[in-house]
């Protein structure tokens, strides 16, 4: 009992849940993004795919790490182009385009990955971002290795939820954004177009998820494999809810998650083999269920989410 | 500056269909610096319609829009909003979940500044609040306004932006009395600083209160333009409809049968103002019972209880003098109890269906609509044509999705499908919330006609002036509690509007 209480007092155990934070945090943003405009995004899981291999790919044909980061943006960016298009000026039905767009994602991913490497068994790997220390800060005990010596695009992931929430909450376009997924109406009213509004914030949004799908490659692991984003766009929606549509909030449930998810792989190797293993596999998602119940008992989502905008309709 | 004899906006020929209705028909007119004009005409004249070609938001088929001497280009809001035009939506524009100030700077500042000057907006939103009489918390959140301070909030958005031609769709639709009188004085105000309004409206009281001239819209067309001082109500009224209106003639009838009955019921308290506490009650055929109060006091309960909605929790609800078991919708119906809902749009219709599938809603589960548990479509559409014709609805076809009607017509149609049947009980619910004059009349007819029938009907309003008109006996609902009942001329509007505040009744509500 005390052993695994211990856990939650090393740095390794937080080390290890800022680090599968740092995907979710990226998604999470992403899919927030689209949400607060009124578009539910379910291509995530799919666009998180794209990015992955897109960034992995560009690294392993000589490209640099940062450039392997942007082109998975910007592949991102482009399956958002084309959620965007279906759902927004279009008009269909953005469960069926989101999920359409997931599965052409991701096999879209698998063929490309065959087509470039049809011989290999075992993926080649890359050398992905190292750990980045920041002098001084680093050196708090516990606070230091888990939240100042992770990699850069950690670091790039917290940026992004302030500059997510900038945005939202103290510029002119986060207030149209916000509009648009409450009251589209009172945005054109005001001279803007709604469709460019949701259209940028799936492009944005889409491109945030794909660099969530990038970490995983290029900084949790060295290569890219099948199936390896394992339903962490899925989970993302689920916090997106949890944070009721804020980015702080969201922030907060995607390090929870991370930490029931580092703590269950160490209570597995303290057990060792008395517990089934599976158990302890379920624990994240389950408490991630029971505080979406407890937590979005009381979440106002936007009012015009998934309900399509068109001009001069009666 | 344009001099002031030059107009501030010219419309010429402007022409709009939807399918083969023709909501406009070639309409011109200009509007004047500094003057209000008043644009008069029943539910779907194509007021609204006009409107929304001028702000940018549809595109018209036909004609052309120009304002300060510059052509409008068609179908572009931000050109309207550039060249100071303004509009207040009859269904408000607003994002509920964002404050005043955000609400009223959106789109105001270039997208791509990297921070939002809520200061500025802050300080300006209320010099003009101030300037303007236009009272409201530029930091409070718009989901915690009322209607009142809503429409405000829009008229500010326009005046921030400093628009030069303030358009009002029906603004006084959502006001209370007092609101009203505020909104005139603002817009008063709104002229003497050189503003040039158009008001929409379709009550001949504002439009005479407010206006310097009145364009009258029917059908589509403009069937007359007046200067409000060289007109009269009756004159108005006559453009709009068509035809002299005049209040329909109320028969004495018998006092029939009991055929609704409540003793002392209550109900359980639910969303929507109060519960029903010992209400006893019983509604006669031959009788309408005028039920008037101030909304929120019960009427919602008793609706939905008549409906079927809803049970008595406590009490005896007895129908033709038997107690009636396994109270729901459907044995209301199977009782011969009509329903015309209090919202027709949320209630009493699915907007996105047809004519034909909303008007046999109530009753596609019995021949002639259902035969061997299919539907006969051929029937139901015969019962939608039948409607329409007797009902004077004006729908291009039954195959119509229901929402492109408008309000009057739409009301037409739900009191076709309620009254065909010939019911013994009606409930009517606020009937003619928002209809024009001629439609007002209309409903009224066809009550009357179903009194005259031997019907007993239930009329729940909120307009004393209907209630009077039209009842047999009066009751008044207070918290949830009635009122004694008075038989036709017994109380003046004096002594209802004293007891719809709650005196006589509110000790006896305090004891319970």
């Amino acid at each position: 009992m005390v052993e695994a209480f211990e856990i939650l007092f090393t740095a390794s155990f937080w080390i290890a849940a800022i680090r599968i934070a740092s995907p979710l945090i990226f998604a999470t943003m992403g899919e927030l993004i689209c949400e607060r405009a009124g578009v539910l995004n379910l291509g995530i899981e799919g666009i998180m795919t794209v990015g992955a291999f897109a960034g992995w790919m560009t690294v392993y044909s000589g490209g640099d790490l940062w450039l392997g980061v942007a082109v998975a943006a910007l592949s991102g960016a482009l399956f958002g182009l084309l959620h965007g298009t279906l759902t927004v000026p279009l008009g269909l039905s953005q469960h069926v385009v989101g999920i359409g767009i997931t599965l052409l994602a991701t096999s879209l991913t698998y063929f490309t990955y065959r087509l470039v490497l049809p011989e290999v068994t075992s993926p080649p790997k890359i050398v992905p971002f190292q750990p980045l220390p920041i002098p001084v800060l680093s050196d708090i005990p516990l606070v230091g290795p888990a939240l100042f010596s992770q990699t850069p695009l950690t670091y790039l992931a917290f940026v992004a939820v302030g500059v997510v929430a900038w945005v939202l909450y103290r510029t002119p376009l986060g207030l149209a954004l916000r509009a648009a997924g409450e009251n589209p109406a009172a945005v054109e009213a005001q001279g803007i177009s709604v469709t460019a509004v949701r259209m940028g914030a799936v492009m944005a949004g889409s491109a945030l998820m794909a660099v969530g799908g990038a970490f995983l490659t290029m900084s949790a692991f060295n290569s890219f494999f099948f199936e390896m984003i394992n339903g962490r766009g899925w989970i993302c929606i689920a916090l997106v809810v949890f944070g009721s549509w804020r980015p702080g909030k969201a922030l907060v449930g995607a390090i929870l998650f991370a930490a029931f998810d580092a703590y269950q792989v160490r209570l597995q190797q303290l057990t060792g083999g008395v517990v089934p293993y599976q158990l302890f596999l379920m624990m994240p998602f389950v408490l991630s269920i029971a505080a979406l119940v407890v937590m979005s008992r009381r979440a106002s989502y936007p009012k015009a989410l998934m309900i399509p905008y068109r001009k001069g309709e009666r | 500056m344009t001099s002031s004899t030059a107009p501030v906006l010219r419309i010429s020929g402007v022409t709009k269909r939807f399918g083969p209705l023709v909501a406009n028909d070639s309409i011109s007119f200009e509007l004047m610096p500094g003057e209000v004009i008043a644009l008069l005409g029943e539910n779907g004249a194509g007021k609204t319609t006009l409107m929304n070609i001028l702000f940018g938001h549809y595109v018209a088929d036909g004609g052309e829009v120009e304002a300060f001497g510059a052509k409008l280009p068609p179908g572009d809001l931000r050109a309207a909003l550039d060249a100071g035009i303004g509009m207040v939506h009859q269904h408000f524009t607003l994002a509920d979940n964002m404050t005043v100030m955000d609400n009223i700077a959106l789109g105001t500042q270039s997208a791509w500044s990297w921070r939002l000057d809520r200061a500025r907006a802050r300080s300006r939103i209320r010099q003009l609040a101030q300037d303007f009489g236009l009272a409201v918390d530029p930091d409070r959140t718009v989901s915690a306004l009322s209607v009142g301070e809503r429409q405000r909030v829009e008229i500010l958005k326009a005046l921030y932006r400093d628009a030069k031609i303030l358009i009002l769709d029906e603004p006084t639709a959502v006001l209370t009395p007092l609101e009203t009188e505020a909104l005139f004085r603002t817009l008063k105000m709104l002229v003497a600083k050189g503003l040039s309004v158009i008001f929409i409206s379709h009550k001949l009281g504002e439009v005479m209160a407010v206006s310097d001239r009145v364009l009258v819209l029917r059908a589509g067309r403009l069937s007359g333009e007046r200067a409000t001082r060289q007109t009269t109500r009756q004159e108005l009224a006559a453009l709009m409809v068509g035809q002299e209106v005049a209040a329909p003639p109320v028969p004495p009838v018998e006092r029939g049968a009991p055929l609704l009955t409540l003793e002392n019921v209550s109900t359980a308290p639910g969303p929507g103002g109060s519960a029903l506490r010992g209400v006893s009650l019983t509604l006669h055929a031959g009788v309408i019972t005028g039920l008037a109060g101030v909304s929120g006091n019960g009427q919602a309960a008793l609706a939905a209880l008549l409906a079927g909605t809803a049970a008595p929790a406590s009490g005896r609800l007895l129908v033709g003098g038997e107690a009636a078991a396994d109270w729901s919708p459907r044995a209301a119906l199977a009782h011969g109890i009509a329903r015309i809902p209090e919202d027709r749009h949320a209630v009493g219709s699915i907007a996105d269906m047809s004519v034909t599938e909303n008007v046999i809603a109530e009753r596609y589960r019995s021949p002639p609509f259902s035969r061997n548990g299919f539907l006969d479509w051929k029937a139901a559409r015969a019962f939608a044509q039948q409607l329409i014709r007797d009902y004077d609805v004006k729908c291009p076809s039954p195959e119509t999705r229901i929402r492109l009607l408008s309000g009057g017509n739409m009301q037409k149609l739900i009191l076709g499908r309620a009254l065909d049947p010939d019911p013994v009980v009606i409930l009517a619910n606020q009937p003619t919330r928002g209809l024009d004059v001629g439609a007002v009349a209309y409903v009224h007819g066809r009550l009357l006609e179903a009194r005259a029938r031997g019907a007993a009907i239930l009329l729940i309003s909120e307009d004393l002036d209907e209630i009077l008109a039209l009842s047999d006996e009066v009751l008044v609902m207070f918290k949830g509690r009635l009122s004694s009942p008075s038989q036709r001329g017994e109380r003046s509007i004096r002594e209802l509007g004293a007891l719809m505040a709650g005196h006589g009744l509110e000790e006896a509500a305090d004891a319970a």
